[in-house]
């Protein structure tokens, strides 16, 4: 009761700062299995994305968070497990535990997801390079949907180190689907992934 | 007819302009919807007209919109009419703002803005404390704003990022708070009858807007500054305060004037409103956008509700106060 509260509480701020306007350009919102990849620069990137997509949807894609920050605090660990129900994928690798095996899980389960590939927020104008995480996605898990995604302007909302959000208007912007293709290389998919991103961000 | 008007209590007389404009616009809407099932043989022609078409239906809807807004702040009264234009301030300078890309740095003056002077502003409309509400942006946030930047520690583009910052607020909270502030005035002789002055300005601007747009078009004169604005020149403008003066002369009843003197304050608000229009078209050319809602259909997503207000955000404090020092408020 409280998490659904608090998840129309967000969804109707983060419209009133950002507009949350979504452009679904390469591909329209289908309910089949998904995984978005988008640019990371803002706590608000979660929720901006979540909101840009249709109600339908929603219920059916859950965003990737890193463990260790986000189960700091009982308010972080039930904002991200009550609200947006994510997946928590450990930052550092230990030796025993592959840490996509909760994201194969989710996947096994017919969910999507959202991914932020660059495994923490940037503050540059172009995203960082992007890690392997969406390359073994792909080879494992084939028959999902890689769609990109461009969260333009949400830096300036609420820049890194800040509490108060300011607002400014947002979009983000759904791309072309793009697939693994066969035989292609680790470096060579993630710098096309990347490519694919920052393509959105002039449509 | 006229006396019939005149005699009927302020409710009634604001009542009854309701239901005139309310009439209207529902011909205008029946008339749209006519045409728009209307059936064309030639299809080129057709394709043409349902063009059209769109843009008119899109301007129903606005005035659709801000008509209902009005009628909602007259009947729930002066203080919801007031927060009404303080979330239109709030959404137009989140617009403006969008489009006059800031750094990071400037976060604290933004939080600021949006979250202490626009309260703190329509605050003092609504405590009716004019002479504080004249000069607490111009003076007070003047000074408040560039301090909070310059402790963050970025002097790079200082001076462009705290003017952008003040013409903004400026625009966006200073002028559009003149218009409800309009409500708490006490003309003399004029009891709960501010509403229509509200109005007065309003359609007086908006017609003025309107006639210029109109008479641009057919007289295709060479513009003044095409850099600037390919349709803004003086035959129109001139064309188009004179009308919408006239106009206002002949709504004289509705205001405390008369007609000579609702003619000048006509003049004084079309002048200041199609002038601050054409300013914010070079802002905008500035910026690089032909619209403040067109880039939004490539980038922002925003509405392009600054290209509707702006007018009236410059047009609001010089009626205000052009009115306030003429009946030495």
């Amino acid at each position: 009761m409280l998490a659904k509260l608090m998840s129309y509480f967000l969804l109707g701020l983060i419209r009133v700062l950002t507009g949350s306007q979504a452009r679904w350009y390469g591909c329209p919102p289908k309910a089949e299995q998904r995984i978005y990849f988008a640019n990371h620069q803002s706590h608000a990137d979660l929720v901006m994305i979540w909101a840009a997509l249709p109600k339908e949807l929603r219920h059916m894609t859950r965003a990737i968070a890193a463990r260790d920050y986000w189960t700091k605090t009982p308010f972080k660990q039930w904002l991200t497990s009550a609200v947006f129900n994510v997946i928590y994928v450990a930052r550092e690798r230990t030796a025993d535990e592959d840490p996509l095996e909760p994201l194969l899980d989710a996947l096994s389960k017919g969910d999507s997801i959202i991914l932020f590939p660059e495994g923490t927020r940037g503050h540059a104008g172009e995203p960082q390079a992007f890690k392997a995480g969406l390359y073994n996605l792909a080879l494992k898990c084939p028959q999902a949907v890689l769609v990109p995604a461009w969260i333009n302007n949400v830096q300036h909302v609420l820049p890194k180190g800040e509490v108060v959000p300011v607002p400014v208007l947002c979009s983000v912007t759904f791309g072309k689907p793009m697939q693994l293709q066969a035989g292609e290389e680790r470096r060579a998919f993630l710098e096309r992934a990347r490519a694919a991103v920052i393509a959105l961000r002039d449509v | 007819m006229y006396f019939y008007l005149k005699n009927l209590s302020a409710t009634q007389q604001i009542g009854a302009l309701f239901v005139l404009v309310f009439g209207l616009l529902l011909l205008a809407s029946l008339t749209a919807f006519a045409f728009s099932i209307k059936d064309f043989a030639d299809e080129r022609l057709a394709e043409q007209r349902r063009a059209s078409l769109h843009s008119i239906n899109g301007i129903i809807r606005s005035s659709w919109l801000m008509v209902l807004v009005f009628w909602l702040g007259w009947m729930m009264g002066n203080r919801v009419a007031l927060i009404l234009f303080a979330v239109l301030s709030f959404f137009s300078l989140r617009e403006f703002l969008t489009l006059s890309p800031t750094r990071r740095s400037d976060h604290r003056s933004l939080v600021l803005a949006f979250f202490v002077v626009l309260p703190l502003q329509y605050q003092l409309v609504w405590a009716e404390h004019f002479d504080m509400f004249a000069v607490f942006i111009p003076v007070f946030v003047f000074l408040a704003l560039p301090v909070v930047s310059a402790l963050t520690n970025d002097p790079l583009h200082f001076l462009e990022r705290n003017a952008k910052l003040q013409w903004g607020i400026m625009v966006c909270i200073y002028g559009m708070s003149h218009v409800p502030a309009l409500l708490m005035l006490h003309f003399p002789g004029y009891d709960h009858r501010n509403a229509f002055m509200v109005f007065f300005l309003v359609l007086v601007v908006q017609v003025c807007m309107v006639t210029q747009h109109l008479s641009g078009r057919w007289l295709k004169k060479k513009p003044v500054a095409p850099a600037i604005s390919a349709s803004f020149n003086w035959q129109s403008w001139g064309i188009a305060i004179c009308t919408a003066s006239v106009f206002g002369a002949a709504l004289a009843g509705i205001t405390p004037w008369v007609p000579g003197t609702a003619f000048a304050f006509s003049f004084i608000a079309c002048l200041a409103g199609s002038l601050g229009h054409f300013v914010m078209k070079a802002l905008k050319r500035d910026r690089g956008i032909p619209s403040w809602g067109k880039d939004g259909l490539a980038v922002t997503g925003a509405g392009g509700l600054l290209d509707r207000v702006d007018a009236l955000c410059f047009a609001a404090p010089v009626f205000f106060h052009s009115a306030r020092w003429y009946f030495n408020l």
